[in-house]
């Protein structure tokens, strides 16, 4: 991927991810996270990971999201733009993310085999679809079942939950 | 009350709904084909071909000012018109006769009298409320302009317009 | 492999060509059509004559008369864009202006964007005639129509008002639930084919007949009979799906004139307005695409001979790659008469039943389907 493409791409999607945080309107701070979504599908693209890419903005951006926006649409945004900050917990926020970048960049610095680039990749066609579901029924079917089972065990939860508040 | 209605009992082939949807897609192809052929005749050509000829009696077109049998102005501006007028589309500057008319000291005449034709809704409250039955809803009803003002009718478009009516009207004709 | 920087100029200069040809050339001039054949078709089911007047304005040009094509009124789309345009642009004051901007624009965009992975021809002048070959295909176009409910969503909250906002809430709802049963239909398919790719979707689908209609190259054998049932009730779902996504009637319910004045749009005017419009219909193009692809063989025609990479730089080539385009066109307006048709058929339906028929019927249908047809694929290997 072209470098100047990768920086925008990237500080657009660290831009919208801000202003996740930033803005006071639920709704924009859903959009801008929708936005974000959509970089970072973009970066996969640009990485030629169009499976990774495209199951992005489909599960998170097109469907999550699209029942975030649903629920947040119908919330009273005057009493949110109301609320002031809390100075603890911003103080705690950032202490956080401190923390977070901190850890995060000793983790890189220790990490030899990331400063190599990448060797590249041939000029057939990738079939990423198939090498994905490949590793998940061949190498991951075990962990891949559990999963299941466990998305499965959290949907029955949540209808078990919700039926006993309508009571 | 609330009171519960009886759904019918539908059989799995209703139920299935798709020979049904069949079934209204093909009334609908029926009317599409006699249309393409020019078996369906029920349309009028609008410009070319009107209905002029059989508007009803009581039709409610362009507001107008009509004069009686010896060509006097019916009108005498009392303004009950104007103010019955639910959009206030009409505006009268009352005026005398000229005194060389006969009548002059007894009746008025309108000095201007204007119907703003984009306001006019042609409810016909001025023809029923006017006591000396000179304002009538005429059969004109493609009032064109190219500006507002072409689009409000002043008395010499209204007089035009209106014509001559002969004798009593009918409500206060007792025959009618 | 660096997919942006090594893309030869040529390749770019295609796509570009190509996306131009695609949008400019035929889907804004088909969307506009289509329009025009909503309310000449609607007209005449109606028996009524519909939109037979405007004719192109050769009057303008010193000419006694207008020129009237054949049916007349084929000058109406051009009209109704003149009249988009010169219309008054009106905000209103109480709605949240930034987003009320931005919904035209995302509910016009992810239907264009589908556009992107369908291949519309074979080859022309060497070139494939599909803007992007990717190979997660048809998963791109339902991401990017995953994305089109946004531009609905925000429109309804930005508006601010209660009807719009009532379609909105509505076209999310729908439009989540009728994802899962349009992906679903769409997997007999891609079991069938082995591939997500949907130039060689229409590859399979020239080598063995269409899956719609098997017998298409001429023999129809047991296998194809069997998976002939599957690929049916698939098609059914994923048309209804399809209406569904797409907002068209009996599924209007973000919209429904009868109950929410105009739905989402309520607010809008003028172009903000006939962005919508167009994106509804440039969306019904892409379903339909997505159809003809997946089911009616997409560029290909029985008998017809298929030119290659090479032949396609002659003249006779050229002439059958273009043959090939305009068949896979023709079999896309015969879907969306098929939308009209329907449109003009059925009544609403109440956004219980809607839901119900999503949820109960269609997810489970298209579930059981996917196991039909891998049955069926394990037996006859």
């Amino acid at each position: 991927m072209s470098p100047i493409l990768f920086w925008i791409l990237t500080i657009l999607m660290l831009s919208f991810g801000a202003s996740v945080v930033i803005n006071r309107n639920p709704v924009a701070s859903a959009l801008s996270l929708v936005a974000s979504f959509l970089c970072l599908a973009s970066l996969f693209v640009g990485l030629d990971a169009f499976f990774i890419g495209v199951i992005q903005v489909l599960v998170y951006a097109g469907a999550v999201m699209v029942l975030f926006l649903f629920i947040i649409m119908l919330l009273d945004l005057k009493a949110e733009n109301r609320r002031h900050f809390n100075k603890g917990a911003l103080a705690g926020g950032a202490l956080v993310t401190v923390g977070f970048v901190s850890q995060f960049l000793r983790v890189l610095e220790s990490f030899k085999a990331g400063s190599k680039p990448f060797p590249a990749l041939g000029a057939a066609r990738i079939e990423d679809v198939r090498s994905v579901g490949n590793a998940l029924f061949t190498d991951f079917t075990l962990p891949f079942q559990v999963v299941g089972v466990l998305v499965l065990v959290a949907t029955i939860g949540v209808i078990v939950l919700s039926r006993r508040e309508l009571k | 009350m609330a009171y519960t209605v009886r759904r019918p009992n539908l059989t799995f082939w209703e139920k299935l709904y798709i020979p049904n949807i069949i079934a209204g897609l093909l009334i609908t192809l029926k009317h599409l084909k006699k249309m393409l052929n020019g078996e369906t005749k029920v349309i009028m050509q609008y410009p070319e071909e009107k209905w002029d000829s059989q508007l009803p009696e009581y039709y409610r077109g362009a507001p107008t000012l009509v004069k009686d049998d010896h060509d006097r102005e019916r009108c005498v501006s009392c303004q009950l018109c104007e103010f019955i007028c639910p959009p206030r589309a009409i505006t009268i500057t009352p005026g005398e006769l000229t005194s060389e008319s006969k009548f002059a000291k007894v009746e008025k005449a309108p000095k201007e009298f204007l119907i703003d034709m984009t306001r006019c809704i042609y409810c016909g409250l001025c023809e029923e409320v006017c006591p000396e039955q000179a304002i009538y809803l005429r059969k004109d009803y493609a009032i064109t302009g190219e500006n507002r003002a072409e689009m409000v009718h002043d008395k010499v478009k209204l007089y035009e317009l209106g014509g001559v009516m002969h004798g009593l009207v009918h409500k206060w004709n007792p025959d009618k | 492999m660096d997919f942006f920087s090594t893309l030869p100029l040529e390749l770019m200069a295609a796509s570009v060509a190509k996306t131009l040809f695609l949008v400019f050339l035929v889907v804004l001039p088909l969307v506009s059509y289509t329009v025009y054949a909503e309310r000449r078709v609607s007209a005449l089911i109606q028996d009524r004559l519909g939109p037979n007047r405007t004719g192109f304005p050769t009057s303008l040009l010193g000419f006694q008369k207008d020129l009237q094509l054949f049916l007349g009124g084929l000058g109406q789309p051009v009209a109704d864009a003149m009249k988009f345009m010169l219309k008054e642009e009106f905000t209103p004051g109480h709605v949240n202006h930034f987003y009320f901007w931005l919904a035209p624009v995302l509910a016009m965009v992810p239907a264009l964007s589908t556009l992107a992975v369908i291949p519309f021809g074979n080859f022309m002048f060497g070139h494939k005639m599909v803007v992007a070959d990717v190979n997660v295909g048809i998963l791109y176009v339902f991401a990017i129509a995953s994305i089109g409910v946004y531009g609905i969503v925000i429109a309804g909250w930005a508006s601010n008002s209660k009807y719009p906002f009532l379609g909105g809430i509505r076209a999310s709802s729908q439009m989540i639930s009728y994802e899962l049963s349009l992906g679903l239909s769409a997997v007999p398919v891609l079991l069938i084919i082995g591939n997500l790719n949907l130039s060689d979707a229409i590859q399979y689908q020239v080598n063995n007949g269409w899956l719609l209609l098997p017998f298409t190259d001429g023999k129809l054998t047991a296998r194809e009979m069997l998976l002939w049932i599957p690929l049916m009730i698939s098609f059914v779902v994923f048309t209804i799906s399809m209406f569904a996504e797409t907002n068209r009637l009996p599924f209007d319910l973000p919209e429904s004139e009868t109950e929410l004045v105009a739905g989402y749009h309520t607010e809008y005017s003028a172009m903000k307005f006939a962005l919508f419009f167009l994106g509804e219909y440039a969306a019904m193009i892409a379903g339909s695409s997505l159809i003809v692809v997946l089911f009616l063989g997409g560029w290909h025609l029985p008998l017809l001979p298929i030119n290659d990479i090479e032949s396609s730089m002659t003249l006779s080539g050229s002439i059958l790659g273009l043959v090939h385009i305009t068949t896979f066109f023709a079999k896309v307006a015969c879907i969306l008469i098929f939308f009209i048709w329907v449109r003009w058929t059925l009544p609403r339906f109440r956004f219980d039943q809607l839901m119900k028929l999503g949820w109960l019927y269609l997810f489970e249908i298209a579930l059981v389907n996917i196991f039909i047809t891998a049955g069926i694929l394990a037996a006859t290997k």
